[in-house]
């Protein structure tokens, strides 16, 4: 294997740098605390309801955007129409944008008295912004891209060949969607709802600005970390992020089993 | 004008003052003077003051830099190994953990006159025009159906000042005490509907977003805020008692040694003093500490009762412990079941 070992080299001096150092003091910091002080830091009431938010936000969040991302991807993979282009380069946008920057539009948008929040608390009577929704739509707008360009390729590989074929042995819409889509986007799917997820569990900027962040409600996670660090409370501090790395790990890790799985069966 | 254009004006001009910066580098001293956020319009004036009055001493003109942020990240920064010259933050206990770590002298607070604080501020109301719900003093906050706004005093040094003003007027009351401070301070916090990390973020909340009836807001951000937004309708409320904040400033002792920028430094923090310092910080809508720069304000600073930290509340380090820290009283109040 000619190349192997400068490659391989340049690959894990990188990753070490990069990423298992600063993974490394942030795994060694919390226990100046000791054991039983770290897991007290960790299961305080406003720590376990930051966890719930922050967690069971991403995963909303990631779980809406999978019909919404694999409509996207349809919509500019199988049409052709003017603006598609245009409509293909907004959809890379949130990767660009400073999230802070995201999130002042969305609250401007959906504050009580902003243009969608305004008619939305009209007919409903719900508030978006300062509310756990808010959180869940400022993720929506990070995660979104993930699903879109994960399951983008695939729907592009995708050829009308086989839905045809599906529909000449007398396969409806329905069944061909059902039986023969759906099961090979269902890998990418999983990808991009996994990445989505990941990218929303430790979102800050844009979700302190619509959260409210109320202590219990409407507080994430990685705000309890700055919150810590207000109090020059390092080792806390890195306990919460400590323990996010680890169920994220956990959640990922989970779900690449699963593709894997479901790729072995597909073969 | 097309974008290109403007873009490549934009690249000349930075890279214009670029060169400048790196010329001016080669022959003159610089100074960072790391800073909390409403301050930024009132250093940029005093810098190229204070850089023409230490080039009319026959110095060479120095390049002063200031960076702006929240108090307690900006500490954080200069902990974690920002050269900063001189610190000028929000509140003591900032200084004190940067102290704390051995970067500055223990004793920090009276090396300058006034516990090292040149200019002071204190928490006043801005309420919507005509002060609908009649707010004139802390008791009114808690009037049923007024909704408050103020950031969160964990991650911000004007909302531990907004809590402990209230707390301080609460403590007067007839039969006041601890416990029913306490009580009143959950009260005034379960009428918050958004807690914001920082003051700007809540005069944006209050201002932009039309939340609440009434900011808590550092005096300094509330004038600021009717200037910046003349439309809004907002008015200026004066409680008869408040809290005196002091931001104090000082020399970080360990980068001035190491950069030989001691001398700079001090006389830098001694001009927020002089005649000059104290106009541009009552320009700015700091109180001045000289009596003559403060008669000269006039109206601007309406007289009214002002409590210290230190009488109050035993000073930082105490009102730290007590209600901020993990477990203090603060928490208290948001703990479940409440």
């Amino acid at each position: 294997m000619p190349g192997l070992g400068v490659s391989l080299g340049i690959t894990a001096g990188w990753l070490t740098v990069i990423v298992l150092i600063p993974l490394a003091t942030l795994a060694l910091r919390p226990w100046e605390l000791g054991f039983a002080g770290v897991v007290g830091a960790l299961l305080e009431p406003r720590v376990l309801a930051a966890f719930r938010i922050s967690f069971g936000g991403a995963i909303i969040a990631a779980l809406v955007s999978i019909p919404i991302g694999i409509l996207f991807a349809w919509v500019i993979t199988r049409y052709r129409f003017p603006g598609r282009r245009a409509m293909d380069a907004l959809l890379d946008l949130p990767f660009a944008l400073p999230t802070a920057v995201a999130g002042l539009a969305l609250t401007a948008l959906f504050a009580p008295n902003g243009w969608l929040g305004a008619p939305i608390e009209q007919l409903t009577g719900w508030k978006v912004a300062y509310t756990p929704a808010g959180i869940v739509v400022a993720l929506i707008y990070v995660a979104l891209p993930f699903v879109v360009r994960t399951v983008e390729p695939v729907l592009r590989d995708l050829s009308l060949d086989a839905e045809e074929a599906a529909a000449t042995l007398g396969a409806t819409r329905l069944q061909t969607i059902r039986r023969v889509v759906m099961p090979t986007l269902l890998p990418a799917t999983i990808t991009g709802f996994a990445l989505g997820f990941a990218r929303a569990v430790g979102e800050y900027g844009s979700v302190i600005f619509i959260a409210g962040n109320m202590p219990m409600v409407s507080e994430i996670a990685p705000l309890l970390i700055v919150v810590k660090l207000e109090q020059f409370d390092y080792a806390a501090a890195a306990a919460i992020g400590l323990a996010m790395l680890l169920l994220s790990f956990m959640i990922l890790l989970l779900l690449n089993m699963w593709q894997r799985r479901l790729r072995r069966g597909h073969e | 004008m097309s974008i290109t254009t403007l873009s490549r004006r934009g690249l000349f001009a930075a890279s214009a003052s670029l060169a400048a910066f790196s010329a001016r580098a080669q022959q003159a001293p610089t100074l960072l003077n790391v800073s909390y956020d409403p301050t930024r319009e009132f250093y940029r004036e005093f810098n190229t003051t204070f850089a023409s009055f230490w080039a009319g001493r026959g110095n060479p003109r120095p390049g002063i830099n200031t960076s702006h942020g929240g108090s307690g990240r900006q500490a954080r920064s200069v902990i974690d190994g920002l050269a900063a010259d001189v610190v000028t933050l929000a509140l003591a206990y900032d200084i004190d953990a940067i102290a704390e770590r051995g970067l500055i002298a223990r004793d920090w607070q009276k090396r300058l006159p006034q516990n090292s604080s040149p200019y002071t501020s204190t928490i006043v109301f801005l309420v919507r025009r005509g002060n609908p719900k009649g707010l004139r003093d802390w008791g009114d906050l808690l009037k049923q159906g007024v909704s408050i706004i103020t950031p969160n005093p964990k991650t911000s040094g004007g909302a531990r000042w907004n809590y402990l003003a209230f707390w301080a007027w609460a403590l007067r009351q007839p039969g006041g005490g601890a416990a029913t401070a306490e009580a009143a301070t959950a009260q005034l916090f379960r009428q918050v509907p958004v807690l914001d990390t920082g003051a700007r973020g809540s005069t944006t909340t209050f201002v932009q977003r039309g939340q609440g009836d009434v900011l808590l807001a550092w005096e300094n951000e509330a004038h600021l805020a009717l200037q910046e937004f003349p439309q809004a309708g907002l008015e200026i409320v004066y409680p008869p008692l408040s809290i005196l904040a002091e931001p104090p400033v000082t020399v970080v002792d360990q980068n001035v040694d190491r950069r030989g920028t001691r001398a700079l430094a001090e006389a830098y923090l001694t001009h927020l003093y002089s005649e000059d310092g104290q106009r541009i910080a009552a320009k700015h809508f700091y109180r001045p500490r000289d009596t003559a720069a403060l008669r000269a304000a006039g109206e601007r600073f309406p007289a009214i009762q002002l409590v210290t930290i230190d009488d109050a509340f035993d000073g930082w380090a105490t009102a730290q412990r007590l209600h901020f820290n993990d477990g203090g009283i603060f928490d208290r109040i948001y703990r479940p079941g409440r």
